[in-house]
C-alpha cells in the first residue's frame, strides 16, 4: 500500500466527520452524565455540585433489588434466545422443502417497528380477551382468565418472553450462517463412520458453532441489558416495580421525576456494568480470533 | 469419487419419515412463536369490536370484516402523517449515516495508521451504550440547541447509534475490493480523493445499497425512546409513538389499532419479501468474523 504523508492526512480526513459526530452525540453526553451525577441538576436554573450525595442516596435496598432483577431478567432472556436460536437454526438448516420460505418467515419480529410488535403482545397478554389466556382456558390449563401484566411474577416473565421474541430472529439467522460455514466434509466423514444425526449435532455442529454462540450471547447480553421499549410499553416497570430494570429505573428518575442529577448517578452505574461487558466482549472475541488462527 | 461424494451428500440429506415429521413439527412451533402476534393481530383487525370483548375467547373471527381498516382513519386522524414522519425520519437518518460512514469505512478498509484500530474499537463500543443511558445530557443538549419538538431531535441522536453497525458492514465489504485498483490509479497519477470518488465508490455501490437498506430498516424499526422523550408535538410523531398514545388509553379500540399497525408495518413486510436475500447477507455479515 502506498504510504505517504498525504494519504495519512487523507485517511484521517475521511474519518473526521464520523468521529466528530460520535464525539458530540455519544462521547460528550457520556462524560456529561458523569459530571451531572455529582450535581443536583433538575429543572431549576441553578445547579450545585453535591459530591457523592446522589450515590449515597441511590444505594439502598430498592436499588440493589433493581440491579439483581436486571441481571436475572437479562440472564433468562439471553438464555432463552440462545436455546431457541440454536433450535431454530438447526431446523432452518435441514434440507426439507419449504425451508427458504421458513427462513423468510423468521424475520418479521426483527424487521417490523419494535413498538408495533410490542403492542400486539400487549393484546395477547390481555387477561379477559387476549389469545394466550383464551387458549389456556380453552385447553383447560387454567381455570379463570390470567391477566399476565397485572401481577408481578407473570409480568416479569411476560416481558422476558416478548424480549426473547424480538431477539430470536437475529440470533437464529446468525447461527444459521455459522452452521452453514461448517465444512460438509466433516459431516460426510462422520456419516461414513456411522455417526447418528444426534452424534453429528453433538460432536460437530455444536462445538463448531460454539464461537458464534459465545459471541452472540455477549452481544445479546449487552442489547438485553439495555432493553427499554418492551418493558416501557407493556408495564412501564410495574406492577409495583416488578419489571423495573436499571434502564427503566433511570428513565423514571431522570425523565419522569426530572431528577437529572440522581438519574445521572443511576446511569453511571449502568455505564460501569456496560463497560465491563464491553471489555469482556473485546477480550473474548480477540481470544476466539487468536485460537482461530492457531 | 465425485459421484460417491455426491451420493454421500444426498444420503445425509435424506430423512426418515419420522424425522421429516419432527422437523416440520419443530418448525411449526418455532414459527408459531415468532408469528403468533401477527396472526392474532391480523385476526383482531378483522373482528368487530363487540366480538373482541366477549367471552369465551374465539381464535377465528366470525363474520370477519375489513371495516376497521376504513374506520381507523377517523379514529387515528394523524395516521398518514405518522407514517410520513416515520419515513422522513428514517430517510434523513439513513442519508446522514451514509454520508458519515462511507468515507470512514473506506478509511478503515484501506489505511492502517496508528490509532485507527483504537478509533474502530471506539465506534463499535458506541453500539453498546443505549440512548437511554445518555438521555439526560442529550435532552439538555437538544434543549440548548432549540431542537426539542423538531424532527432533528429524533434524527440526530438516532443516527449516531446506527453508525457502528453500518461502518462494520461496509468496511467488511470494502476490504474485498482489490488494492491493485488503488495502485493502478496511483500510477496513472490520480489523487487519493479522485480514486475514492471515481474508482472505489462505483465498485462499492452494491455494498452501499445493502448498508442503506439495513440502516433504513434499523431507523424505521427503532423509533421509540428519542421520539418519546424529545418530541411532544403530534404533527412530528413517528408511527410507533403516534399509535402508543392510543395504546395507553383506557378504552383501546383494538381492532382499529391492529388495522393501523398492519398498514404501518406493510412496507417492512414488503421489503422483507423482496430483499430477503440481500437482507440475510447484510444483517449477518456485520457480525460474522472476517
Amino acid at each position: 500500500m502506498i504510504k505517504s504523508r498525504s494519504s495519512l492526512i487523507f485517511a484521517w480526513a475521511l474519518l473526521a466527520p464520523a468521529i466528530l459526530y460520535v464525539l458530540v452525540i455519544v462521547a460528550w453526553p457520556l462524560v456529561e452524565t458523569f459530571r451531572l451525577s455529582f450535581t443536583d441538576a433538575s429543572l431549576r436554573k441553578v445547579t450545585n455540585y453535591v459530591g457523592w450525595r446522589n450515590y449515597d442516596k441511590i444505594f439502598n435496598e430498592t436499588f440493589l433489588t433493581v440491579i439483581t432483577r436486571t441481571f436475572t431478567w437479562t440472564f433468562f432472556s439471553v438464555l432463552f434466545k440462545m436455546v431457541i436460536g440454536t433450535f431454530g437454526a438447526v431446523l432452518l438448516n435441514a434440507a426439507v422443502p419449504g425451508r427458504n420460505l421458513f427462513r423468510i418467515l423468521t424475520m418479521p419480529p426483527w424487521i417490523v417497528p419494535m413498538a408495533i410488535g410490542i403492542f400486539m403482545w400487549g393484546w395477547m397478554y390481555n387477561g379477559q380477551f387476549g389469545m394466550i389466556s383464551g387458549l389456556l382456558q380453552r385447553f383447560g390449563l387454567v381455570d379463570g382468565p390470567v391477566a399476565f401484566l397485572a401481577y408481578g411474577r407473570p409480568a416479569y416473565w411476560a416481558t422476558i418472553v416478548t424480549d426473547v421474541w424480538i431477539g430470536v430472529p437475529m440470533v437464529t439467522i446468525y447461527f444459521l450462517a455459522a452452521i452453514q460455514a461448517i465444512p460438509r466434509d466433516l459431516y460426510e466423514a462422520a456419516w461414513t463412520d456411522g455417526a447418528s444425526r444426534w452424534t453429528r449435532f453433538r460432536r460437530i455442529t455444536l462445538p463448531l458453532m460454539a464461537p458464534a454462540i459465545i459471541t452472540m450471547s455477549m452481544l445479546s447480553l449487552i442489547a438485553t441489558f439495555n432493553s427499554f421499549d418492551i418493558i416501557w410499553i407493556l408495564t412501564q416497570g410495574g406492577p409495583s416495580g416488578s419489571t423495573t430494570t436499571m434502564i427503566i429505573d433511570t428513565y423514571q428518575t431522570a425523565i419522569g421525576s426530572k431528577k437529572y442529577g440522581e438519574g445521572a448517578a443511576r446511569a453511571v452505574v449502568i455505564c460501569l456494568f456496560l463497560s465491563l461487558f464491553c471489555i469482556a466482549y473485546f477480550r473474548v472475541t480477540r481470544r476466539l480470533a487468536a485460537t482461530d488462527k492457531a | 469419487m465425485a459421484f460417491k461424494s455426491r451420493d454421500t451428500r444426498a444420503m445425509i440429506d435424506r430423512y426418515r419419515w419420522w424425522e421429516v415429521v419432527a422437523i416440520y413439527a419443530g418448525m411449526f412451533c418455532f414459527l408459531f412463536f415468532l408469528l403468533s402476534p401477527f396472526i392474532e393481530g391480523f385476526l383482531v383487525s378483522l373482528k368487530p369490536l363487540a366480538q373482541l370483548f366477549s367471552s369465551p375467547y374465539r381464535f377465528w373471527p366470525e363474520n370477519g370484516t375489513f371495516a376497521a381498516y376504513v374506520s381507523m382513519w377517523e379514529t387515528v386522524p394523524g395516521f398518514a402523517r405518522y407514517v410520513f414522519n416515520s419515513f422522513l425520519i428514517s430517510t434523513i437518518s439513513t442519508c446522514i449515516v451514509l454520508l458519515l460512514v462511507v468515507p470512514a469505512a473506506y478509511a478503515f478498509a484501506r489505511f492502517d495508521y496508528r490509532g485507527m484500530g483504537l478509533v474502530l474499537g471506539g465506534f463499535l463500543a458506541v453500539s453498546m451504550f443505549s440512548g437511554a443511558v445518555l438521555l439526560i445530557p442529550l435532552f439538555r443538549l437538544m434543549r440548548t440547541m432549540g431542537l426539542l419538538n423538531t424532527y432533528f431531535a429524533m434524527i440526530i441522536p438516532g443516527a449516531a447509534f446506527l453508525i457502528p453497525s453500518a461502518i462494520w458492514l461496509l468496511r467488511t465489504y470494502m476490504m474485498r475490493i482489490p488494492t491493485e485498483l488503488n495502485e493502478a490509479a496511483y500510477m496513472d497519477g490520480a489523487s487519493q480523493f479522485y480514486t475514492f470518488r471515481r474508482v472505489i465508490l462505483p465498485i462499492a455501490r452494491p455494498g452501499i445499497i445493502v448498508v442503506a437498506i439495513v440502516t433504513f430498516i434499523g431507523a424505521y424499526s427503532q423509533q421509540f425512546i428519542f421520539a418519546l422523550t424529545f418530541n411532544s408535538k403530534t404533527e412530528y410523531m413517528p408511527l410507533p409513538i403516534g399509535l402508543y398514545a392510543y395504546f395507553g388509553k383506557q378504552e383501546v379500540i383494538w381492532n382499529e389499532l391492529m388495522a393501523a399497525s398492519f398498514v404501518g408495518i406493510a412496507p417492512a413486510l414488503v421489503i422483507i419479501f423482496f430483499l430477503q436475500r440481500y437482507l440475510v447477507g447484510g444483517l449477518t455479515a456485520g457480525a460474522v468474523k472476517q
